[in-house]
């Protein structure tokens, strides 16, 4: 799928990380990052297993704090913002978790309205009816539900996943492995949300994955992550057209 | 900054010299007062998750109430038939019920009610939040801003505080009911002259001190259980680790606890 770029404003960043740095102990993970993400755009981080690309969207969230450098989201400085503007600021923020995170004690519809009336205030039954089975509706799964999530397929619940962040109405979306462990025909689905998702909500994305399909379909940047910093950044082509010896081998890779 | 990494890193290990694992002791220990101070903090102040808290009380209840009936009612039966040989040797029979009613009440009841706790309802937190953990479950609640450890650990800490003291005044009934039955099987005692040689030795001081020593083991039982299952490392192992971390540690601190409140009220007789 070509990706027309007229969507991205690229004069307002809405993520803007400088010098960031992150280490578990004696292991450096993130060794300098870089990264501005623009209002509007789908930046992709690729990488291979253990390179910390999700380290990064959860210092993004909020989940993770960074060792050193700043990390800039939506105006608000990550590494000093106080707990309730963190709190207000992870409304705006969705997270689609690489194994869906589903609460397995609720139904579809109840792991949908938890953030809901825990963050919108105020709303009526009806109200909250018509947002759950719009934004189920919206990720093709308004079957469902009533539907707990074990009686769910794995690219199902990776939609349920993206439902239960889209219900908040996110500016930026953090989608970790989004197609992970799915068979290819629910990846290419799973990349046709992705960008759906950017379309009709107008979010701004950070795809990490190391599905050079997922990439390739869903991204207008490409962030190629290794020993701890970004070894290229530019659309897909660009970073595909390399010498560098150790980015090669991961592009050596027969599409689909 | 209130972040996962705060809540489930575990404590640094310094070593395995004894000043590095006195390090790691006194890091746990401020880790553990930090979650109590934070449950108080979050406990009382609005949004009030009411609807949970009660859901919970109603599982606690129910997740033990088969097995503390039985164990009550043995409890209350047994205890009465090896104290009448005692009794018996200084021709005291009829102090029977007195000797139960004081034994079950001040210390039987409590204690047996929360041992079973610790067992069912404590490893079931523990295992249920620790599976959360490891799922990401509790970091999906965190990033939509619906703050997890209000809602996971603030109610279930709640309920088994309401919900053990219930459970130790039923159990007080039951094991009477089993002693009652040992009585009357061997001394014909009525239920009325039983009830009231039951109820004449015992004081105010008695039923409070049975009641609050009940809060207290219930506030250890879900504090401990949520513990153990919120700071789970993650992996199906540590889940088993927080919900076996979650009995042993309960019972263990009910007994201490025990020790301390009998001492306490002492004081007051």
């Amino acid at each position: 799928m070509e990706i027309s770029k007229s969507h991205i404003d690229y004069k307002n960043p809405v993520i803007t990380i400088r010098g960031l740095y992150k280490s578990f102990g004696d292991m450096a993970v993130l060794r300098g990052i870089d990264l501005d993400l623009y209002q509007g755009e789908n930046l992709v981080v690729l990488g291979r297993s253990g390179t910390g690309k999700s380290v990064l969207i959860k210092i993004i969230s909020g989940l993770l704090r960074a060792d050193a450098g700043k990390v800039n989201v939506l105006g608000y400085d990550m590494n000093t913002i106080p707990d309730e503007e963190l709190q207000e600021l992870r409304i705006r923020i969705g997270f689609s978790f690489q194994a869906s995170a589903l609460y397995d004690s609720m139904t579809v519809r109840k792991n949908l309205e938890f953030p809901l009336v825990r963050n919108k205030k105020g709303m009526t039954r009806k109200e909250i009816d018509m947002a759950t089975e719009s934004v189920l509706d919206a990720v093709g799964l308004l079957h469902t539900i009533n539907q707990m999530p074990v009686e769910l397929s794995g690219g199902q619940r990776k939609r349920v996943g993206i439902a239960r962040t889209l219900i908040l109405n996110p500016e930026i979306m953090l989608y970790d492995e989004p197609t992970a462990g799915l068979d290819p025909i629910t990846c290419i689905e799973i990349n046709d949300l992705i960008n759906e998702v950017q379309e009709r909500y107008h979010t701004s994305s950070i795809i990490i994955t190391h599905d050079l399909t997922c990439a390739k379909s869903t991204g207008d940047r490409v962030a190629m992550l290794m020993d701890g910093q970004f070894q290229r950044v530019g659309t897909f082509d660009e970073v595909f057209k390399t010498d560098d010896e150790r980015i090669k081998p991961f592009f050596d890779y027969k599409f689909v | 900054m209130d972040t996962t990494e705060n809540t489930s890193s575990p404590v640094k290990k310094s070593g395995s010299s004894f000043t590095g694992r006195l390090a790691n002791f006194f890091a746990e220990m401020a880790k553990i007062n930090a979650f109590i101070f934070r449950f108080f903090k979050e406990a009382f102040m609005p949004p009030y998750e009411i609807k949970e808290v009660m859901r919970q009380v109603f599982e606690t209840g129910v997740r033990s109430f088969t097995l503390i009936t039985l164990t009550g009612f043995i409890v209350g039966f047994i205890f009465t038939k090896q104290s009448r040989p005692s009794l018996a040797s200084f021709g005291a029979t009829s102090w029977l019920p007195s000797l139960v009613s004081i034994a079950i009440l001040r210390a039987l009841a409590p204690l047996v009610t929360a041992l079973i706790a610790s067992g069912k309802v404590g490893s079931s937190i523990g295992a249920e939040l620790g599976s959360m953990r490891v799922t990401e479950q509790i970091d999906a609640m965190e990033v939509s801003g619906t703050k997890p450890f209000k809602y996971l650990v603030c109610t279930r800490v709640l309920a088994t505080t309401i919900a053990i003291p219930i459970l130790a005044t039923y159990t007080a009934f039951i094991a009477l009911v089993g002693g009652y039955l040992n009585v009357a099987t061997n001394e014909g005692t009525s239920y009325r002259a039983y009830m009231e040689a039951v109820f004449e030795p015992i004081t105010f001081l008695d039923f409070e001190s049975s009641i609050i020593k009940s809060i207290v083991f219930g506030f250890t039982i879900g504090i401990v259980g949520c513990y153990q299952g919120y700071f789970s490392n993650k992996g199906t192992e540590g889940v088993g680790k927080a919900a076996n971390g979650a009995v042993v540690t309960a019972m263990f601190l009910v007994f201490i606890e025990e020790m301390i409140i009998v001492q306490l009220t002492g004081w007051f007789r």
